[in-house]
């Protein structure tokens, strides 16, 4: 990927963005396609999916197999370089010692970020999801509706591929005809699990990723994208030719060579960098929003990872797209005497209400599936089906004691082996030889797991602030998490746990492990599912919230915020696609501005 | 993130443990190994790897297995995972290689199997001769296979021969874990992906009528 050093940017860009990730390679995608001259800073390395990504690398071709080590959280093939649950010299604290309160955090010190080794699925939230508080009184409603940010999920998905169906389900919108790819066959983990939820009421359809499944249509879409702008519109289809459609091998999660999945360094970084508009600083570690005298941000303070030394771009406008947490972290660390308490934080709002994702899984062992004549179940490199969440009814009337819903995600069943053993001990326990063997192949492919993915509800103990004492290698101060799980979130796990309970028992299949007694036993940690968001919430009014619906921070109107922390709720839907959708609308929000000379 | 997953429900607290250890191990960075128990000072292959590389054992750290290990470790694999109709014996498919690698690693989980497999071939070699005046590699496979048959049931009383079972199962664990990394493994097991596809048709009509299930995607 080109890049730049410091000593070659220019002495000001129109906007200066920090982060490389769906919330900032978006931004740079629509600022520098509508001419607007633009610096990225991205504290990772630079990093190329197309010549990097380890497609066919198989475990016996890997240190311990690809196994997960401390050096590589989520296994060799992960593509997540430089990061992961810990970063050497960049630490982050905990408030408190109790485990039910830690807050574990993924970053990812790369060009794109996360968006590198993500899942790829890619739900919109629907209308009750901005309007939660309007509907059972529970957390905040958003400032902004479905219908308003909808022609942005739109051209989201134009632009990435989406593959799914529209299945018309009660606050999971459907996407209008012709912008979703077709959905890829059902594997046997997922019409099993479709077949036993028909027993047990629950719906079981196509999901949506971000994955093609047929090459885009580069002749029409782009102007659909980009009307009236031409040179956007080659650019554009240009780099949709460069995408293939996907050839159903190698997990997601290692990035794709060919681009057939998204990822912000295939998909919104080549076309930004073809405009000329774009300079990308890697290994840039972004400290402080400058702030000059009239109140306005002027430019970014960063360390120059490469000498260790400080360093400014000056921009006529900011945005920060460095994951909710960072970009807190940023605003926190932004002082001077305008701003006593962090940049944007008259509200003392900056770091309060973040959320992740209720996360918990249920693992079966189905005797129909022993056995089974091996066929090729690789599939898209992820999720083929899924159960948006079907008791809105149940709930509205009183019936569940959690409140919001979670989705079901399908874990699949005949994986490329290797590394740990494919088939848990339990089930070879005392054997060895030939009869070992016979029994690994036997149960190799007959287990499912069901995992939940459900809405947490902001609370007023689940925040971040600055650690008063820790700082990181470069002297920074770090952010010290506080967490706490309520009982809408735990009493949704034991839901889950028993929905997920009655699935495989409907598919004629045994639980694995034993019964957990409350939510606590089965909830993943806090961060866990590396859905954090929230911290500098969006409202109606300046008192109440750190931006505006158009992700502008009240205080200083030049800043955006285009990562996750504006997010109000943290519906189960995944942040991605809305990251995107939202960070398109403020881009266009500021090309409006820089047109009107505001800026 | 659906890929991502990774982290099982059993294991909250094990994840939990595992943060912590891995928070106090990446104090040192690159990350440094604690020499105890004879390993040699390793660093791991750190968080940027090149990971579209194939590699062999022993190119990111030192083998450490003694000569006289390696051939217990080559013995009881082959034990394990003999040659037979479903595929080769384990030590053709390099196992003991991978076993190697394995207790040599510089990781927290990785050292802790060391010990425990350590351990375990002492023991198994001192049983060896003391039933059979011979170590366990020269010992007829007949004599092998009793002695597995005694480290495979569940039951003992006797806290030695307990901690060698555990030790036969976390070594039938790894050696599982190396065998089926290979593509004779896979055929053994019955994997046949990692293969690109212009197309992807799901199960075969087959395997859906013994299943009972309809394609419910049409094209």
């Amino acid at each position: 990927m080109p890049t730049i050093s410091v000593s070659q940017s220019k002495s000001e860009y129109d906007v200066a963005i920090v982060g490389s990730g769906a919330g900032g390679g978006q931004m740079a995608y629509t600022l520098t396609l509508a001419g607007l001259k633009c610096v990225m800073l991205e504290a990772g390395r630079s990093y190329d999916p197309v010549t990097e990504t380890p497609m066919f690398q198989t475990a016996d071709q890997a240190p311990l197999g690809g196994v997960s080590t401390p050096d590589k959280d989520m296994g060799f093939w992960d593509s997540t370089i430089d990061g992961g649950w810990d970063v050497p010299g960049e630490p982050y604290t905990q408030a408190s010692t109790n485990k039910d309160q830690e807050f574990t955090w993924w970053r990812a010190r790369m060009m794109g970020g996360r968006t590198n080794h993500w899942g790829r699925i890619s739900l919109r939230n629907g209308p009750y999801d901005f309007k939660g508080r309007s509907r059972d009184g529970l957390g905040f409603d958003w400032p902004i509706t479905y219908d308003e940010i909808k022609p942005y999920y739109d051209k989201v998905e134009m632009l990435i591929g989406v593959y799914g169906t529209n299945e018309g389900m009660e606050n999971t919108p459907d996407s209008p005809p012709g912008v979703l790819q077709p959905p890829p066959k059902g594997r046997v983990g997922d019409l099993m699990t479709q077949k036993a939820g028909k027993k047990v009421c629950v719906p079981v359809v196509p999901i949506h990723r971000a994955v093609l499944t047929r090459p885009l249509d580069a002749n029409t879409i782009p102007a659909k994208l980009h009307p009236g702008n031409k040179k956007a519109q080659k650019i554009v289809g240009d780099s949709m030719r460069a995408r293939a459609a996907c050839f159903w091998a190698t997990p997601c999660g290692r990035g794709c060579s060919i681009a057939a999945n998204y990822q912000s360094t295939t998909v919104h970084l080549p076309p930004a960098l073809k405009t000329g508009n774009l300079d990308i600083i890697p290994n840039a570690h972004a400290r402080e929003v400058l702030i000059g005298k009239n109140g306005k941000a002027n430019g970014v303070l960063f360390i120059d990872k490469t000498t260790g030394k400080e360093e400014r771009v000056k921009a006529k406008a900011v945005v920060l797209a460095a994951s909710s947490g960072e970009s807190v972290r940023i605003l926190l660390n932004s002082k001077n005497d305008q701003f006593p308490d962090g940049v944007a934080n008259s509200s003392g709002l900056v770091g309060k209400y973040i959320m992740d994702t209720v996360g918990s899984s249920l693992k079966g062992q189905i005797p129909a599936l022993e056995n089974l004549t091996p066929h090729n179940d690789d599939g898209a490199g992820g999720s083929h089906f899924y159960s948006p969440w079907w008791l809105y009814k149940e709930q509205l009337a009183g019936k569940l004691d959690f409140a919001r819903g979670y989705h079901i995600e399908i874990g699949g069943t005949r994986r490329m082996p290797g590394g740990n053993s494919p088939v848990p001990g339990d089930y070879t326990r005392g054997l060895y030889g030939t009869k070992l063997k016979k029994e690994a192949r036997r149960y190799y492919g007959s287990f499912i797991s069901l995992a939940c993915r459900g809405e947490m509800l902001p609370n007023d103990n689940s925040f971040a602030e600055l650690d008063p004492t820790v700082k990181d290698k470069w002297g920074i101060p770090v952010l010290r998490w506080h967490w706490k799980w309520t009982d809408h979130e735990l009493n949704m796990a034991m839901h889950a746990e028993r929905t997920f309970g009655s699935i495989i028992e409907a598919m004629g299949g045994n639980v694995l492990g034993t019964p957990a007694k409350t939510g606590l036993d089965i909830i993943r940690a806090g961060g866990n599912v590396k859905h954090e968001v929230g911290g500098a919430r969006m409202g109606e009014d300046s008192k109440d919230s750190v931006c505006n619906s158009m992700n502008q921070t009240w205080d200083v109107k030049n800043l955006f915020l285009t990562d996750a922390a504006p997010f109000v709720t943290n519906a189960d839907k995944n942040p991605t696609l809305s990251i995107m959708a939202f960070s398109w609308r403020c881009a266009d929000h500021i090309i409006e501005q820089a047109r009107q000379g505001n800026l | 993130m659906e890929t991502h997953e990774s982290l099982p429900r059993l294991s909250r607290r094990q994840v939990l443990k595992w943060f912590a250890a891995a928070a106090a191990a990446s104090q040192a960075s690159p990350f440094m190994a604690f020499s105890q128990d004879s390993l040699p000072a390793a660093v791991g292959y750190g968080s940027d790897p090149k990971v579209n590389d194939i590699y062999k054992r022993g190119d990111f750290w030192p083998l450490t297995l003694s000569p006289e290990q390696r051939k217990t470790v080559t013995a009881l694999a082959d034990v394990i995972l003999p040659a037979d109709d479903l595929g080769p014996a384990a030590s053709q498919l390099r196992v003991p290689d991978f076993i190697d690698e394995w207790v040599s690693a510089p990781y927290p989980k990785q050292q802790r199997d060391r010990e425990t497999v350590l351990a375990g071939l002492t023991w198994i070699n001192e049983e060896s001769n003391r039933q059979f005046k011979k170590d366990f590699a020269d010992l007829t496979i007949k004599q092998q296979q009793s002695l597995c048959d005694v480290l495979s049931k569940q039951d003992h009383i006797d806290s030695k021969i307990r901690q060698a079972a555990s030790f036969f199962r976390t070594f039938t664990s790894l050696s599982m874990g190396a065998y089926y990394s290979t593509p004779e493994g896979w055929k053994a097991i019955g994997y046949t992906g990692n293969v690109p596809s212009a197309t992807f048709a799901g199960p075969p009509q087959e395997v859906l009528d013994k299943l009972g299930l309809e394609q419910t995607v049409k094209s």
